[in-house]
């Protein structure tokens, strides 16, 4: 071994051992333990495909899978828009940019719990602020929100947006400032509108910034969960369970390791090809 | 500097000043009019929950929900605060949760920036492999391998133990990540003039990364204390006994328990959320490089 080698491991090692011992080696023992019957007692016993097979049959499964993607496929975009929106307003030159910029930012770093039981009160049905204010533009028939199998997602949708827009944003700020102020220079000289240079200069200036953020978003939209789970439960009845509770649910609940498993590898390939097609994509793009 | 600068404004969008005519600068007169506009309306909506949070701290349970809705608490109950620390385990839940943000950003600081050495400064053979390991598992989300790890993690006798939640948060990778891409920005001829003069490579990390990378170290730490803080899902994984919890089960805890105390709970949201309120406002220009460094240049 060179003293490169030998060099570049003890840098790496302490963190390493951390690192392949509690992340590398449980995501190896997933695929094992996903074919076994393993419940609480610790006996693994293999089983072949006899928990994906029970899978197939699960309704529940099916209904968390579904509503993973129903609250992808709404907080994707939306928060996308939102936060490139934000970005957008706060690239300019006004005053108090840097305080908006902060308190953008404030809903991403505070807890999960606090957010969700504050929530939970702004969307109470009878007397919460929001229902009032939309009783007061006239909507006859507010929505009754976590208490309602209807809008008990589209609730958590909202405040899935509200909370990680701020970060996105960053994001997409810092992509903002690379694109060369001569651009938009010449862009105007040409007499290009304020849209037209949106669409020509910033959009494809943004581009390696908005790859990004998609692929971070969707893994962020698939793993969904203690955001859900302290909101509404997974309620009313299974109208927001979703794939990362129902594996809670299984196996630490009803410690049925080895189902738990499998249903964790459907999310893991989820999350992966999706990341995998993803890079596919820009890479093509790109070339 | 890590990353670009977030806190200067840019003039990127902004209307050029003294060659417009008068036409062009009442609409970009108006254009700011409707930015301001736009601004403070995006304000209110974010910080609403954070005011509403606040208020309901301070009001009597009754007046929390009342139509109209009153948007000052009168009266205000202060004693709500002295309430909360009675009626709850409100200092174990802050302690524990404290010394978990506390050893858990300490080593992550530490064994991350070591490691991240290795992998920017270093060559050597199946680095890059490695390193591809790791960020590998960032895109792999937690909650698919909880139940392995959650296994292994009983088989060392560590579950329902403070040290649980040290083990998983620790060696994450974020840590070698952001520190990576910011090492990676120093230039190399300061390394190689510091060989030249005889100093080993831990030398080099000692003496010379590590005093030019202070504000790198800091977005690491605020991102990983405020990330430990608010984790829910590891302790309640983990964390079974009622001594052990942290703020946010605690929370969470008591809100199923006095689920009608409006108030009270609010009360507790406030005192979880304040730590992080604080340390947030005084390290912002951190937080914003940590994520625009680790954000992008992926």
């Amino acid at each position: 071994m060179s003293r490169n080698t030998v060099a570049g491991w003890s840098f790496i090692l302490p963190n390493f051992l951390g690192f392949a011992l509690l992340t590398l080696l449980p995501v190896v023992v997933l695929f094992y333990v996903a074919f076994t019957n393993w419940n609480v007692f610790g006996v693994a016993e293999w089983t072949g495909t006899a928990n994906f097979r029970r899978m197939w049959d699960d309704s529940s499964f099916w209904t968390a899978l579904r509503n993973t993607v129903y609250y992808a496929v709404f907080h994707i975009p939306l928060t996308l828009a939102a936060a490139l929106g934000l970005a957008l307003l706060l690239n300019r030159k006004l005053r108090g940019v840097r305080f908006f910029r902060t308190i953008a930012f404030f809903p991403y770093i505070t807890s999960i719990v606090a957010i969700a039981v504050v929530w939970n009160q702004l969307f109470s049905p009878e007397y919460g602020p929001i229902n009032a204010l939309l009783g007061a533009v006239g909507v006859d028939n507010p929505p009754g929100w976590t208490a309602s199998a209807t809008w008990s997602m589209p609730a958590v949708i909202i405040v899935g947006t509200w909370r990680y827009m701020g970060y996105y944003m960053l994001l997409f700020l810092a992509g903002l400032q690379t694109i060369p102020a001569q651009l938009y220079e010449a862009a105007e000289t040409d007499g290009a509108s304020p849209w037209q240079r949106f669409v020509h200069v910033t959009l494809p200036g943004l581009r390696t910034t908005t790859f990004f953020v998609t692929v971070l978003l969707t893994i962020e939209s698939f793993k969904v969960f203690d955001l859900i789970l302290v909101m509404t439960g997974g309620g009313p009845g299974q109208s927001t369970l979703v794939l990362s509770q129902y594996i809670y649910q299984k196996g630490f609940e009803e410690n049925q390791f080895g189902y738990a498993s499998a249903v964790s590898i459907v999310l893991f390939g989820i999350c992966f090809g999706i990341t995998v097609i993803q890079f596919m994509v820009n890479k093509r793009r790109n070339s | 500097m890590t990353a670009t600068d977030l806190s200067l404004p840019t003039a990127a969008v902004a209307a050029p000043g003294n060659r417009g005519t008068s036409a062009r600068r009442v609409r970009s007169r108006a254009w700011r009019l409707l930015g301001y506009a736009a601004l403070v309306l995006a304000a209110a909506g974010l910080l609403l929950p954070f005011f509403w949070m606040v208020v309901a701290s301070l009001k009597t349970n009754n007046d929390v929900f009342t139509i109209p809705i009153t948007w000052l608490p009168d009266p205000v109950v202060w004693r709500n605060y002295v309430d909360i620390w009675q009626r709850s385990d409100m200092t174990t839940w802050l302690w524990n949760t404290l010394l978990l943000s506390v050893i858990v950003t300490f080593l992550q600081v530490l064994t991350g920036s070591f490691a991240a050495y290795g992998f920017a400064r270093v060559r050597f053979p199946g680095r890059n492999l490695l390193f591809l390991a790791y960020v590998g598992t960032i895109a792999v989300p937690w909650q698919s391998y909880m139940i392995p790890q959650f296994i292994l993690m009983s088989k060392l006798h560590l579950s329902n133990t403070l040290w649980s939640i040290v083990a998983i948060q620790a060696f994450g990778a974020i840590g070698v990540f952001l520190m990576k891409q910011f090492y990676e920005t120093i230039p190399e001829e300061l390394s190689e003039a510091a060989r030249v003069d005889g100093l080993s490579e831990y030398g080099i990390y000692r003496r010379i990364i590590l005093p030019l990378s202070r504000p790198a170290l800091a977005s690491l730490a605020l991102l990983m204390f405020t990330t430990t803080w608010n984790d829910y899902l590891g302790p309640l994984v983990y964390l079974r006994s009622p001594e052990l919890r942290t703020v946010q089960l605690g929370l969470n805890t008591f809100i199923s328990q006095y689920n009608a105390e409006y108030a009270l709970i609010m009360t507790g949201s406030v005192l979880s959320v304040l730590p992080v309120a604080v340390i947030f406002l005084l390290g912002q220009r951190y937080f914003i490089e940590g994520v625009a460094s680790t954000g992008l240049k992926g």
